[in-house]
């Protein structure tokens, strides 16, 4: 099928649009697009970063899930205590596939669920003695923790327990950090605002403890921010940063630690993977060290070599020769890949639906692949993360913000793309209606996806899915022989 | 046997709900009838006057140091006091932590799970925090509990105000509910015509002043030594009021939706019994040295 024109994409989403109420219809025209690369501003033709609708199946996760999973769940040498009742915790625990290195349960956590388990007592009496008592507790079983966030669920913000004080004190007791995070589930609109919230507190408790320490600074200092490390992205993407010559002082936050975290405004430059999740640090160590910052994608060789080119032209010319390196020591490599899964993937069409950056980030890789990506949308972006999307995207193809099961559904049965790429709850819907499907999320147990290495198994995993021989086998429910003409024939049998 | 009954007091902070409650409630055992209190205020001072004691150990005091309020047994959480009222004190935090509305929450479903409201029971009374600040303070006037609401209040202004607001609480929870307005309590503080006064609010309201309670010095005699006026001198007259109350509440048919007024109307309320002056619009946002100018211009 070829791509959909300007007026069958329009005409698809007025179709989808049709069964809401009118009020719902309204709201979910505004983000619903037709893309358009040659607007500078996405703010004319989609909204973002506003409330989901209530009955609609959004995918959104909260700020507590934006804050203790994301941002301060990898730091691994911090114990994140997930303050109020346990499910919170619980369900957050270990699920990002963040690798790091380590020996849990001495000097990583991160897999381990610390709660503050609240009862109906806690709520009545207010948990502040608790969260102290606990803090304690920790620092005796695990002495080798080199800080503590309170992470706080809903009940925390509604019964208003003063976790500042209390991390203070206990701060001061034990001579390390306890960094209290205000990230309640009810704030906001998405997890985004826990993104925001969490960067907040790593400004106030974390990012100037070390100002006036003693740092042997290289001039090719950098730090990696907002690389979660997922199946091993940070790592894939450090190695070609140091073969560059560039020396990574930090990972924020995949396999990272309070240390680099607190040494991070001695870099030169602050290298920004996911721009959505901790632009907000880059910009305030930009305005109070002066360190600039850029974002970069090691999603396929394409932007990988952009990337690369573009990091070495902020330093001399043993980086910018070192880039260069890098980039022809890789090609045959990427040559071979790309000459293995092109003929195969060649025209392949692609919906995406993912998180922070991945929805226009991976569309290179794609490209390079031969494959074309035909719609995408995020779950949390705001106005800006949509401003560089539209760039990235063929004119004429779907954008949908926060979209719901409904539409999501409802698109791809009628765009009937090679692959879809997205989160577990969506799986096993595409899977049943016949299409192949990567989870966007996890990399689907695999990864690393970042950097050359990445790569490789990038395309591997996507021919894996679009080639498997299954998708022949399986006959939908919609291509089967009706209940009643089954009956008949089988009437007609006997 | 009669149905159970259960009614709720609210009222303005300091107004006197515990103890009007507890003398009435006192009355109302000595007359024969099956009473509970439950009190739902986590300064828990709304059964020391039957009991004779401080301050009941409360039901969420006792969940806490069980562990959790379902480690708890009724006989645990209730004492009985004079003429065999059984109570009860829900609890609470310290002032400034933690979130008291959900201790009432989770006392009154304790109570209801594990049996409190037995059969031979004839009225339950809930004493319930001044100010109706969150959900939690409305759970004795949802569904399936009280019925019928009293607020004690009396002729000073902001007393007044409370009980509109306590109205306007009532008529969201009517409208979906059984609960209903049964009068206002007017526990005298001595003001001026305020027997007339608290009589033309409740018309307003759509109600009655049930009972206007004298003041007198003899109940702060009888709550110094943890007493109702009915134990503690049941000759006196004072004990003879509560009992008017008492009885007056047994053969109480008339319960209303109420029908809070707004602000002006009762300004102009109060302003025609002389409790507030008319207001002079003219000075409304003039600083001490704007009027001093004026005065001297004038």
């Amino acid at each position: 099928m070829a791509a959909l024109t300007r007026e069958e994409t329009e005409a698809l989403i007025a179709e989808v649009l049709e069964v809401y109420p009118e009020k719902a219809r309204k709201d979910r025209a505004k983000h619903l697009a037709v893309n358009d690369p040659t607007l500078e501003q996405s703010k004319k033709c989609i909204t973002s970063n506003r409330k989901s609708l209530p009955g609609v199946m959004t995918i959104r996760g909260c700020a507590y899930a934006g804050s203790r999973g994301v941002v301060w769940g990898p730091i691994k040498d911090m114990i994140h205590i997930s303050h109020g009742p346990v499910g919170c915790g619980q369900y957050s625990r270990g699920g990002r596939r963040n690798y790091y290195v380590g020996t849990t349960g001495v000097d990583t956590f991160a897999e381990i669920n610390f709660t503050s388990d609240f009862q109906e007592k806690d709520i009545v009496f207010g948990g502040d003695k608790k969260l102290a008592k606990l803090i304690g507790e920790i620092d005796t079983l695990f002495p080798l923790a080199k800080g503590i966030s309170v992470q706080s669920e809903c009940p925390i913000g509604l019964i208003g327990d003063d976790i500042e004080a209390v991390s203070k004190k206990m701060g001061a007791e034990l001579a390390k950090p306890v960094v209290p995070v205000r990230c309640e589930g009810f704030r906001g609109v998405s997890q985004s605002l826990g993104h925001h919230i969490a960067n907040d507190a790593i400004r106030d408790w974390v990012l100037d403890r070390r100002d006036n320490a003693a740092f042997e600074s290289t001039p090719y200092d950098v730090a990696i921010i907002g690389d979660y490390n997922i199946g091993g992205d940070a790592w894939s993407s450090r190695i070609l940063l140091e073969e560059m010559g560039l020396r990574v002082i930090a990972q924020w936050s995949g396999d990272g630690t309070l240390t680099e975290m607190e040494n991070t405004p001695k870099a030169k430059l602050n290298l920004l993977h996911c721009y959505r999740s901790m632009n907000y640090i880059s910009r305030h160590m930009e305005e109070k060290y002066g360190i600039p910052w850029i974002e970069y994608n090691f999603f396929g060789p394409t932007k990988i070599i952009e990337s690369l080119r573009e990091i070495a032209a902020h330093f001399d010319d043993k980086i910018k020769e070192g880039a260069e390196r890098v980039i022809a020591r890789y090609q045959p490599m990427m040559d071979a890949i790309i000459a293995k899964y092109k003929p195969r993937l060649q025209g392949k069409r692609v919906m995406l639906y993912v998180g922070g950056l991945r929805p226009r980030h991976i569309i290179g890789a794609y490209e390079d692949l031969g494959m074309i990506v035909v719609g995408t949308g995020y779950e949390f972006a705001h106005g800006d993360d949509y401003d560089r999307t539209m760039k990235e995207m063929g004119d004429a193809t779907l954008l949908y913000d926060d979209v719901t099961g409904f539409e999501f559904e409802e698109f791809v049965a009628k765009i009937k793309p090679d692959l879809v790429g997205s989160g577990i709850k969506e799986k096993y819907i595409f899977q049943k209606m016949g299409i192949p499907f990567r989870q966007m999320h996890s990399w689907d147990y695999s990864g690393p996806y970042h950097g050359y290495d990445g790569f490789a198994i990038f395309a591997r995993d996507m021919d894996m899915a679009i080639s498997n021989p299954v998708w022949n086998k399986l006959t939908p429910p919609w291509l089967k022989p009706k209940a009643d003409e089954t009956i008949a024939e089988l009437k007609k049998a006997a | 046997m009669a149905k159970l009954r259960q009614c709720a007091i609210y009222g303005k902070g300091g107004i006197g709900k515990s103890t009007t409650t507890q003398n009435l409630v006192a009355a109302l055992a000595e007359s024969g009838k099956k009473v509970m209190i439950v009190g739902c205020d986590p300064k828990a001072d709304s059964t020391r006057l039957i009991l004779h004691s401080k301050a009941q150990t409360s039901v969420m005091q006792l969940a806490a140091e069980a562990g959790s309020v379902e480690d708890l047994e009724l006989e645990d959480v209730m004492n009985v006091g004079f003429g065999g009222i059984k109570c009860v004190e829900s609890g609470g935090p310290e002032p400034g932590v933690g979130c008291a509305g959900r201790g009432v929450i989770t006392a009154i479903n304790f109570l209801e799970e594990e049996g409190a409201y037995d059969e031979d029971l004839d009225f339950v009374f809930y004493d319930v925090l001044g100010d109706v600040v969150c959900g939690g303070f409305a759970m004795p006037i949802r569904e399936n509990k009280a019925q019928e609401i009293y607020i004690v209040c009396s002729g000073e202004m902001m007393a007044m105000y409370a009980a509109n607001n306590i109205c306007k609480g009532i008529v969201k929870y009517a409208n979906s509910g059984s609960v209903r307005l049964a009068g206002l309590i007017c526990n005298s503080r001595n003001t001026d015509r305020e027997d007339e006064l608290v009589m033309a609010l409740a018309a307003r309201l759509g109600t009655t002043m049930i009972h206007f309670v004298p003041r007198d010095n003899a109940v702060q005699h009888a709550e110094i030594r943890r007493m109702t006026m009915v134990e503690y001198d049941p000759k006196h007259k004072q004990a003879d009021e509560y009992r008017q109350l008492a009885s007056k509440i047994v053969n109480n048919k008339n319960f209303v939706i109420p029908t809070p007024i707004e602000m002006e109307q009762l300004e102009d309320l109060l302003m025609e019994f002389g409790i507030m002056e008319a207001e002079d619009e003219s000075i409304v946002g003039k600083t001490a040295a704007e009027l001093a100018a004026e005065a001297v211009a004038a």
